[in-house]
């Protein structure tokens, strides 16, 4: 059975169209690959009995046309799904069992998928080594007591431990692409609009986009192709004509022009992450598409302007978390008293901090020099992308300015860890699509991961790009299941 | 308190003060579910059953805008004069309460949908121009109900997402009576648009209300104070004239005012402090990243345009030139859209030789004296336009006297009955035939010989007696005209 867990989604969708694989085979297998990973503490919540079930529906009436058909499927516990508890990562929503599913979710079991489980994410998806999880921390597969990035690291942590063949994150400002990069594996970060957010617990509203993870390039476009849909119950959804991304998936990239930003050669950055980008330019060559030096010259004042944004739409998505309606509530003398005691104790420390980041740039007296500034900082980080956009199709950059780190190493350092998300941040301020994909290992044998950037709405070019590359890269994920027992 | 010049100023010692009032109106519009959410809005209905997801800021749960919300705060704009925005945006105002699930009220701040307008006041020494400062669209908060138990307070989230329009005055306003003319106006133009009940019981308009003095004749404003959230027209008044001599007592005792906000306590008749300007509290306002901004086009405003009905200006102006009314007759009919209404079918029921001045006097008399005594709007009348036209009519054309018509009026209440039919049934047609007048008038006169004889003589009061009897004699039917002119001749 445990070669069923080494297919890609591809493969398996393959395997259950020609009937020589069932889903109750694939579930199975995925549930006992899961059952025997506890150590990397990857789920929150298991739904595997009734993902039995489900599988063994599916298998007595299966219905082949589907997209997903009976294919398992852990999510992160960011989507709100109906009947199974969501938590968000955090005790706030413990006991949170919504009545309700997300539209991601919906679209994906419509295509005949099977929830496994809810992944372990940081705390309403704020940090970057999923540490910040009231769940505890998630192992990455490479290797003990590394961290898997986040804050999708659940998701990067299961896929890349083959618990799921495939998983949805959600990338506020790198959630997605981060812990793919760490983890070797691919993560889509789609254009802002592209999927909906309705029934995603919210982080930061203009920024926050679901997206695919999976083992290989292909897998994700599959994905996609069902996750983005134009929803009404989304008011930033967008109508657009959507693609058959994996139909019309191509390593055909003759002629593209990629652009290669100077701003993203940062001080101190391993020289590692350098040479993978000059291979990754050269990839580009190979693949016979035209590399170009650009510049986005408010590159640097992105980090800054995300960490005012995105704190500020979270302290405001995060009032809902009060005590009053659902989730924890603490004992208090009073309604203050109440509202004190349950947001000291139901969040965490991260969160607290980026409550508190938020409140203040809000504050009247602050709103100008914070708030609206970044706000203008933020179009001028879009302008910057749309003047270079109009000579090149995609850019490349490394998605993280280093590889996965040890559990603990910068837990007391904020800043350093906000320094993770440098590469990434960009794209969600502009609002763009980009998919990090594996390109290549450290000295420790770690991956690392390169980025390639697109136009809005232009997630089929990426996809290509990155299918076309991801041939001529050939990774291998060293994985050596040093956590099954 | 002086009124001179209808001027209401509040005098203390040799000074005089001016009194400076501006309104916010929170006006609910009209409409079957909520600003962005598709709940009922339904009035009375058993708590915490008109929730949805999104009213209760469920996880993952998002705003999306009301169209038809949009389109009576438009169409309520272009009622006030007011320029209508194309480009208006939603802010989040943050604050905690157990009754806001949201954390947030979804309000416009910086951009509201309208912008700048005027309402007429007909006020007792004619016409005043109030200005409008804006209009924005914002969510209702749910209900905190702390009465019901000793330990706990209960929440209704049924209001919470209702949709309010924020009309906020500039600070034209100086006196109670003209926050009574311009809070009735407003009342007036929104019912005869259909975008907001205007009942006040039901907490469907709704005010607060600032008030500040100076010395007349001073052009600075004062410091002002808020009063939050009074809910009729009456505590309005009551709470300014409070407020306003509150204000000048400190003023008049050298002692400064303070900027704060105070609440309405209605047993008492005293405004109390609620909080000052230091425990303000700051919202934290920010553009809500679940909406887009709100941009419509010139033709969705033009289309809402022509879909405006005639207002209450338009409606007075036409009636005094068409009907020939007075101002004050004019103003009575059309300030409440129901009225004017019955007003024009009557007209219309009537038919070509009709007499409007009486029909306008038996309205604002009989019908309106009915009415009050039983408590019923004009759209509950118990008479419908078209027998009320038709009894006009029966006056008019001399079937019956006034007086008659009362007594037909009576019983025309009990199942709306054809005033016609009565008058057949009961036998209270007029008499109007001259000669069988004559012989009564002439029997009148022979049983009263020397009566008749002193009105020759010059007692010309006793003209008076001879009607009487006449009418009495016909049982009041006989047409008093025709009494008085045969009378006349035979004396």
């Amino acid at each position: 059975m445990s070669d069923i867990t080494k297919q890609s989604l591809t493969e398996l969708v393959e395997n259950i169209k020609n009937k020589k694989l069932s889903s109750t085979e694939v579930t199975k297998a995925f549930i006992d690959r899961s059952e025997k990973s506890e150590e990397l503490n990857a789920y929150i919540t298991n739904d595997f009995t009734s993902a039995v079930d489900k599988a063994k529906k599916f298998d007595q009436k299966p219905n082949l046309d589907l997209k997903l058909p009976g294919i398992p499927m852990a999510v992160k516990d960011l989507f709100c799904t109906k009947n199974i508890k969501t938590t968000a990562g955090s005790k706030i929503l413990n006991n949170f069992v919504p009545t309700y599913e997300s539209t991601v979710t919906e679209n994906i079991w419509n295509e005949g998928a099977i929830l496994l489980g809810k992944l372990n994410c940081d705390e309403f998806a704020m940090g970057s080594s999923n540490e910040t999880s009231f769940f505890g921390n998630v192992q990455n597969p490479i290797d003990k007591d590394l961290v898997p990035g986040g804050s999708s690291g659940g998701s990067a942590s299961a896929v890349a431990g083959q618990l799921t063949p495939i998983t949805i994150g959600t990338d506020t400002g790198g959630s997605i692409r981060q812990p793919a990069s760490f983890t070797g594996i691919v993560g889509l970060k789609p254009t802002y609009g592209s999927c909906s957010r309705y029934g995603i617990v919210a982080f930061a509203s203009s920024l926050d986009q679901a997206g695919p993870m999976g083992q290989n390039v292909k897998d994700c476009a599959l994905l996609h192709e069902v996750i983005s849909s134009y929803d009404p119950k989304d008011s930033t959804s967008i109508d657009f004509k959507r693609n058959h991304f994996s139909k019309e998936l191509t390593n055909n990239i003759k002629g593209k022009k990629i652009g290669i930003p100077k701003e993203y050669r940062v001080d101190g950055m391993p020289k590692e992450i350098e040479d993978l980008w000059q291979k990754g330019i050269q990839y580009i060559k190979d693949c016979g598409a035209e590399t170009i030096d650009i510049s986005l010259p408010n590159t640097s004042y992105a980090l800054p302007t995300y960490y005012i944004v995105a704190p500020a739409e979270a302290s405001s998505n995060l009032a809902r978390y009060d005590g009053v309606k659902y989730g924890f509530r603490a004992k208090g003398e009073n309604l203050i008293d109440m509202y004190e005691k349950t947001r000291s104790e139901g969040f965490g420390t991260e969160v607290q901090r980026r409550i508190m980041i938020g409140t203040y740039v809000l504050s009247s007296g602050y709103y100008d020099a914070y708030y609206l500034k970044a706000q203008k900082v933020r179009k001028l980080i879009k302008n910057d992308f749309d003047d270079v956009y109009k000579k090149i199709d995609a850019i490349l950059t490394p998605s993280a300015p280093s590889s996965a780190f040890k559990i603990g190493e910068k837990t007391n350092d904020p800043v350093s860890m906000y320094l993770n998300d440098i590469f990434t941040v960009p794209v969600n301020l502009a609002g763009l699509p980009a998919i990090s994909i594996p390109a290549g290992h450290d000295s420790n044998g770690y991956p690392l991961g390169l980025q390639i950037i697109g136009k809005a709405f232009d997630e089929q070019n990426i996809l290509n790009i990155a299918y076309a590359m991801e041939e001529k890269i050939n990774f291998k994920n060293k994985i050596t299941d040093w956590w099954i027992k | 308190m002086s009124k001179k010049n209808s001027e209401y100023l509040i005098n203390r010692k040799d000074n005089q003060y001016e009194v400076v009032i501006g309104l916010e109106v929170h006006a609910q519009v009209l409409s079957e579910s909520k600003l962005f959410s598709t709940s009922a809005t339904k009035f009375g209905a058993e708590p915490n059953t008109q929730v949805s997801l999104v009213d209760a800021a469920f996880p993952g749960m998002l705003p999306v805008i009301n169209e038809f919300c949009v389109k009576q705060a438009i169409k309520t704009g272009i009622g006030l004069n007011a320029k209508i925005n194309k480009r208006s945006v939603f802010d989040r105002k943050n604050y905690f309460y157990a009754d806001l699930p949201q954390g947030y009220q979804i309000s416009q701040f910086k951009d509201p949908i309208v912008g700048e307008g005027k309402v007429i006041l007909d006020m007792p020494n004619g016409q005043k121009e109030v200005g409008i400062e804006r209009l924005h669209l914002e969510q209702d908060a749910g209900k905190s109900i702390h009465d019901l138990d000793p330990q706990n307070t209960f929440v209704d989230l049924n209001r919470s997402g209702v949709a309010l329009m924020e009309i906020v005055s500039k600070p034209d306003l100086r006196s109670p009576d003209e926050v009574n003319s311009y809070i009735k106006k407003l009342r007036s133009i929104m019912r005869y648009l259909g975008t907001c009940d205007g009942n006040m019981q039901e907490g469907s308009l709704r005010a607060d209300v600032n008030v500040s003095v100076r010395p007349k004749g001073s052009k600075e404003f004062g410091t002002r104070c808020e009063i939050k959230n009074v809910n009729s027209i009456k505590f309005m008044q009551m709470a300014i004239e409070y407020e306003a001599n509150r204000q000048v007592d400190l003023m008049e005792e050298g002692k400064t005012i303070d900027q704060e906000t105070r609440l309405f306590d209605t047993k008492k008749n005293e405004t109390r402090s609620m909080r000052s300007k230091e425990d303000a509290h700051d919202y934290r306002y920010f553009p809500d990243p679940d909406l887009l901004p709100l941009e419509v086009s010139e033709k969705f405003i033009e289309e809402l345009r022509n879909d405006i009905p005639e207002l209450p200006d338009d409606k007075k102006r036409r009636f005094i030139e068409e009907f020939k009314l007075s101002p004050y007759e004019a103003n009575i009919l059309v300030s409440d859209i129901d009225t004017a209404k019955y007003f024009e079918e009557v007209v219309t029921k009537m038919g070509k030789n009709k007499d409007i001045k009486l029909a306008v006097n038996w309205i604002t008399g009989e019908l309106f004296a009915i009415l009050n005594s039983k408590g019923l709007e004009i759209s509950q009348s118990p008479v419908s336009a078209k027998n009320f036209a038709i009894l006009i009519n029966l006056i008019k054309n001399g079937t019956i006297s006034g007086k008659i018509a009362k007594t037909v009026f009576e019983l025309m209440i009990d199942g709306d009955k054809d005033p016609q039919k009565i008058v057949e049934e009961k036998g209270l047609k007029q008499q109007s035939d001259p000669k069988a007048l004559e012989s009564l008038i002439d029997k009148i006169i022979n049983d009263n010989r020397e009566k008749a004889i002193e009105y020759k003589q010059g007692k010309e009061k006793l003209f008076g007696f001879f009607v009487g009897q006449a009418m009495k004699a016909s049982g009041g039917k006989a047409n008093p005209q025709l009494i008085n002119e045969i009378l006349k001749k035979k004396l």
